[in-house]
């Protein structure tokens, strides 16, 4: 077990944080919102935390805090100009601003600009990540009844009907993209505290289209079928190793069909068993 | 239980006058039906008192609210419920969530008990709790959406054309409801083009034209008014229900 663990402790974490990462856009998309900014928010909780760990000294927990308190007030302050954006043209939007933030990256002397920024306290072990992971999927599981929860699914639903029953959708679009932006800084901050080197592509368009993957496979709105559908698709590419050249081949092949035969992704299939 | 106040209301879409000085009063407990050809303004008049379209000029009250000056889900908030002309139920989710999306405003969440009572108090089989509602049988999405009104236990409710695809029998039952929610003092604004229906429920009759009221009074006398007989009933009224 022990033996195991050492040999992949590093893929392990990295299922964590791309857990945290897939939960950071289900509560958006609960709540109807197709926004694409996960990365840019990731961003902000990696530099912001990797800053304050390596050149300020400060502890794991008071970086990862800064970082998930920034990454949600970024999240909000978008919130305002997309308020009045839906469907594809709010991911559009999104990717944009996901772009800005990587090109501002990539320019400033502070982040260390395209060579990256080094020297980060490797603090970030398995236990914070899943300690992390299951803080946020507990949070998910008490509001899953909650006044809240109804809100942002009769928001996904139908806004103006939702209006019509008295909730307050542009607050429901502000909260949940708010609460997907301090997740995504989170898992930044852990990101950038599990490796000693962060970059600017590591937050680049890619990566957003690899979060929206793992919850198109997991299911949009199920924050189990999101963690799910992360491991799999974090798993998957080293299980197909021994394939070599083939292995990107097989791994788009086996996405096609879960998305073919369960269009909902894989959640719903145990909710339909 | 507070009455609705429209007061001068203008409601202007760019350069087409919807709706012009319309003032009409829908007191506790009275039912007033609100009718018109189509794109007399009856469904802008519902949908500015509900927050969805803005008005130019006037005055929507609740007693001494302004609900003009208000977003809509604060409006519903206040005790205002509505239907719409084309149902809007939360069609993916199932009968119990859409009756406690209708008891939002009321932060509480209805028991089994209270669903049932609900479902039967508008003719739905209470068997079909979790079904979706989407799924339904038109008639009984129509009553659905009513009884999604009546769980915010609401002062005031607007009826877009409630009876819209119903058949006779079925019409009658609502016309029962309705009469019996405006009982417990409930006041309701009801647009309507089922005429038997209007004229064997409402208390009052507003007459739409081209935006302008132009006749007002109890059903019968609208019924014998030279005005609406020639912009709206046709000549044949009299031979009706």
């Amino acid at each position: 077990m022990i033996g195991f663990y050492l040999q992949h402790s590093k893929l392990i974490d990295q299922i964590g944080i791309n857990a945290l990462l897939a939960l950071s856009l289900v509560v958006s998309l609960q709540a109807g919102q197709l926004a694409l900014a996960q990365a840019a928010f990731m961003a902000v909780g990696a530099y912001a935390s990797a800053f304050l760990g390596a050149k300020a000294g400060w502890p794991l927990v008071g970086c990862a805090a800064v970082g998930s308190a920034l990454g949600a007030l970024v999240a909000g302050l978008l919130s305002y100009p997309i308020g009045r954006l839906r469907g594809v043209f709010l991911a559009i939007a999104t990717i944009g601003f996901g772009e800005i933030i990587r090109i501002i990256v990539n320019n400033l002397p502070i982040t260390g600009g395209a060579e990256g920024f080094s020297g980060i306290p490797n603090d970030a072990d398995t236990r914070w990540i899943y300690g992390a992971l299951a803080l946020v999927g507990l949070i998910f599981f008490s509001l899953r009844n909650s006044r809240f929860a109804l809100a942002m699914t009769l928001t996904r639903e139908d806004e103006q009907a939702a209006r019509g029953v008295g909730v307050d959708t542009a607050a429901i679009r502000l909260w949940t993209l708010s609460a997907g932006g301090a997740i995504a800084g989170l898992a930044g901050a852990l990101y950038a505290h599990n490796n000693f080197f962060i970059q600017p592509d590591d937050f680049a368009f890619g990566r957003a289209e690899q979060i929206l993957v793992y919850c198109v496979i997991g299911g949009t709105t199920s924050p189990i079928g999101a963690m799910l559908g992360a491991a799999l698709l974090s798993i998957l590419p080293e299980v197909l190793r021994f394939l070599q050249d083939y292995r990107d081949i097989v791994n788009g092949g086996i996405l096609l069909l879960v998305v073919l035969f369960a269009p909902r992704g894989i959640s719903a299939l145990w909710k339909r068993a | 239980m507070p009455d609705l106040h429209f007061e001068e209301v203008s409601i202007r879409y760019g350069g087409i006058h919807a709706v012009s000085d319309v003032s009409l009063t829908v007191r506790s407990g009275a039912i007033v039906g609100l009718i018109g050809p189509n794109g007399a303004g009856k469904t802008s008049l519902i949908n500015a008192a509900s927050g969805v379209v803005a008005i130019e000029h006037g005055s929507i009250r609740l007693d001494h609210l302004r609900l003009d000056r208000l977003p809509a889900y604060r409006i519903a908030r206040a005790g205002v419920a509505r239907t719409y002309q084309n149902i809007r139920l939360f069609g993916a989710l199932s009968v119990r969530t859409n009756l406690n999306a209708g008891a939002y405003r009321l932060r509480t969440t209805m028991s089994d008990d209270a669903l049932r009572a609900l479902l039967e108090r508008v003719g739905i089989r209470p068997e079909i709790l979790d079904a979706p509602a989407g799924g339904l049988p038109y008639g009984e999405q129509r009553r659905l959406e009513l009884a999604r009104a009546l769980a915010a236990r609401p002062s005031i409710i607007l009826l877009d054309e409630p009876a819209a695809g119903m058949n006779p029998v079925e019409t009658a039952g609502l016309g029962r409801v309705i009469r019996c929610v405006a009982s417990d003092g409930v006041g309701i604004l009801l647009v309507e083009h089922d005429m038997s229906l209007v004229r064997s429920i409402c208390d009052d009759v507003v007459v739409l034209n081209f935006g302008k009221v132009i006749a007002h009074g109890t059903p019968t006398r609208i019924a014998a008014d030279p005005a609406v007989i020639e912009a709206y009933l046709g000549a044949d009224v009299g031979t009706q229900g």
